[in-house]
């Protein structure tokens, strides 16, 4: 089923139409699948601290993902989500926010929880099954992740509108999927971020599949970002496996928020690695080839070989930093192992801020009280 | 102190919310200039301005959504839904979201809301304006919902669940919003949330029941009363969490229980009390219960909802029935 493009789809403008409005989606790239610069980088590009700064909370964020799937393969961990092959852009995304602001989330953006500061063991505690995994130490803030699929997308609304009501110069950012992009709750999302001009900034991370969907039969939109201009705001598109269009873009974005531009739709092409959770098997619905094609935009490498082509990387350095996460992964591992299970009275005592009375014979019921 | 009908009631108590407590933002479609469709928000936007009460755009799934992460900020939202028909796109934030915020960060967000919605039939409304759904919402657990049945409950129970720091289902029967006036006084005092109201005491029935039905259910205890036979009329107010314990107490009392709602009869919120009862206080029943309620059929277009609706002579003819069971 090829697309036709929208082009041809349109009404022709017929000799008395005048054209109402025109609009036109950007597409940013600076790194090309083999490393090379194809457009003139933004400043940080040429920092190697920040740019190591953030291959590393790549590389962790790939490992810490091999050993979730390993655990879960080993009844260790719940059903899990793979971020393998998204980490340029949730590290790309949460490296341009501050620690002010506030993300609302799907499930697989590990690689943006952890830059945020979610920590390993958090995560480790809330995909093996305990809600205290979502009680972040560090960005109180932020929304656990969103299971149903696009629903944090009003949260970040409502949290963008509470900061321009108090007039903070703070920027909600919501992650969301290809799939996420065809829900209602996106579309009024959008609409209201555009009415009302909010600090927000919606990252669409496009990893071509919504469980077994192709983004090809998600919908006739030549892009994701064009779904932007229905609510009247901007929509740009971006390599999302390009570690600097990643930063630089969401940068833009969340500082145009900030100050008081609107909101932005950035839609990040990148790809899903992996099945779309350990319960699923993606050899069902897609083709092996599809993935050793892919396996070629590897962020990872892409990023690693920019490195390495500029000396700012070396063989033993890469050696020390697997280890060195390795190693933290294990150490996390071995904490949620420790940690006691939660309580039975647990279901009830979250529930409310204070149980009411009604509901306290069942609380003693469950815990045997 | 002034008289007020049910809607001046609900008007004053928001207007005392916005007044007391700076988190209070009011949010829904028609609500500023419009004044709500009800007019419950009349003059509200006027004397607090455009950012504490917001009129948004027409969609309901975002304007729950939006509550929530206004919430979790530390605002309290009020949000007006047309009619209880309409809330349902928003459905999925209260189910997944609203009622388990505090729940799944295990404390660390919270969710204190108001969603409002006008409930019931008996106004001569289009299609989908009448409903009586509360059962969907009593199912959900991490949220309260209240109906409340008379202006000064509707006042003290609307300003309880603003204060709450946990979601609140407030749903304002329709029927009730202009059918009678009372003195309200602007106190500012809210009236406790998870309890019920025992509206008449009586000795040989009680009666449970909420919302605009406390009307009829009043009616026919009169009229029983002069049939002599004593009927205790409790308004549950609270319909989840259910103060069970008080409806126990009553029908230890009476012996003989009806419940009554305008909502369909199965899974209703009447089934559960009526379950309830059997398993706390089956031996102090001298009759089986009965219940009293809508049929389980689509709520009719106007020329039949004063059928589908239950009425004063079914409530006393089924408390005739239990008081006179064997």
């Amino acid at each position: 089923m090829g697309a036709i493009p929208l082009n041809k789809r349109l009404v022709p403008p017929t000799g008395e139409d005048r054209i109402a409005a025109e609009f036109q989606i950007p597409y940013r790239q600076y790194l090309d699948a083999s490393a090379s610069l194809v457009a003139e980088p933004p400043e940080f590009a040429r920092n190697p601290g920040i740019m190591i700064s953030l291959y590393r909370a790549m590389t962790l964020s790939r490992i810490f993902d091999a050993k979730a799937i390993a655990l879960q393969r080993t009844g260790q961990l719940g059903t899990y989500p793979s971020s393998a092959g998204q980490e340029a852009i949730g590290v790309g995304y949460a490296s341009a926010m501050q620690a002010v602001d506030a993300m609302t989330t799907t499930y697989r953006e590990q690689p943006a929880q952890l830059w945020r500061g979610v920590t390993l063991v958090e995560l480790l505690r809330f995909w093996g099954g305990d809600e205290r995994g979502s009680d972040f130490s560090v960005p109180r803030e932020d929304f656990p992740v969103a299971v149903p699929i696009a629903s944090q997308a009003p949260h970040a609304v409502g949290i963008a509108t509470a900061f321009k009501l108090r007039r903070e110069p703070r920027v909600a950012v919501c992650a969301l999927g290809d799939g996420a992009s065809s829900k209602g709750d996106f579309y009024e999302s959008i609409n209201l971020a555009g009415v009302w001009q909010l600090p927000v900034v919606f990252i669409v991370i496009n990893n071509g599949w919504a469980i077994s969907l192709p983004r090809e039969k998600q919908t006739a939109t030549e892009t994701l970002a064009q779904k932007a201009i229905a609510g009247g705001i901007p929509g740009i598109q971006i390599d999302g496996n390009d570690i600097i269009a990643a930063h630089q873009v969401c940068s833009e974005a969340i500082t145009r928020a900030r100050s008081g531009g609107g909101a932005t739709v950035v839609e990040a092409v990148t790809y899903r690695m992996g099945d779309h959770t350990t319960a699923d098997d993606a050899s069902r619905y897609r083709r092996e080839e599809l993935v050793s094609a892919a396996w070629k935009l590897d962020p990872l490498a892409r990023l690693r070989n920019y490195l390495a082509n500029r000396q700012w990387w070396s063989k033993t350095d890469e050696e020390q930093l697997i280890a060195e996460c390795r190693e933290k992964v294990e150490a996390a591992v071995a904490e949620y192992m420790k940690l006691p299970p939660p309580s039975p009275a647990d279901m009830f005592d979250y529930l409310f801020e204070t149980l009411p009375p009604a509901l306290q014979w069942q609380r003693k019921q469950f815990t045997g009280g | 102190m002034s008289e007020v009908s049910m809607l001046g009631a609900i008007n004053m108590a928001m207007a005392r919310a916005l007044e007391d407590d700076p988190r209070v933002v009011l949010l829904g479609e028609d609500i500023g200039v419009n004044g709500g469709v009800f007019r419950a928000t009349d003059g509200l936007q006027d004397r607090f301005g455009e950012d504490r009460v917001m009129d948004t755009p027409l969609a309901e799934t975002v304007l729950a959504g939006m509550s929530v992460g206004l919430a979790a900020q530390g605002f309290r939202p009020v949000t007006e839904f047309q009619f209880m028909g309409f809330i349902y796109p928003g459905l999925d934030q209260v189910i997944n979201h609203v009622g388990r915020l505090r729940n799944r960060t295990r404390g660390r967000l919270s969710c204190p809301l108001v969603f409002r919605a006008p409930t019931g039939a008996g106004i001569h409304a289009p299609e989908h304006h009448s409903e009586s759904t509360e059962a969907l919402f009593a199912h959900i657990p991490g949220i309260r919902v209240v109906i409340p049945s008379s202006p000064s409950r509707a006042y003290g129970l609307l300003l309880s669940a603003i204060h709450d720091p946990d979601p609140v289902m407030f749903f304002e029967p329709t029927r009730l919003y202009r059918a009678s006036k009372e003195e309200v006084e602007d106190s500012g005092e809210g009236l406790p949330l998870d309890v019920c109201f025992t509206l008449r005491e009586g000795s040989d029935v009680t009666i449970v029941t909420w919302g605009a039905c406390v009307k009829e259910t009043l009616s026919a205890a009169t009229q029983l009363a002069g049939e002599g036979i004593s009927a205790e009329v409790i308004d549950l107010a609270t319909i989840s969490p259910i103060d069970f314990d008080s409806i126990l107490a009553s029908v230890e009392k009476t012996g003989r229980l009806v419940i009554v709602h305008e909502a369909p009869r199965n899974c209703g919120v009447g089934a559960e009390i009526a379950a309830r009862v059997a398993e706390r206080g089956l031996l102090f029943l001298q009759a089986p219960v009965e219940r009293v309620t809508a049929p389980d059929a689509v709520v009719p277009l106007l020329r039949l909802e004063k059928t589908y609706m239950p009425g004063e002579k079914q409530i006393v003819d089924a408390a005739r029935r239990v008081v006179r069971y064997a």
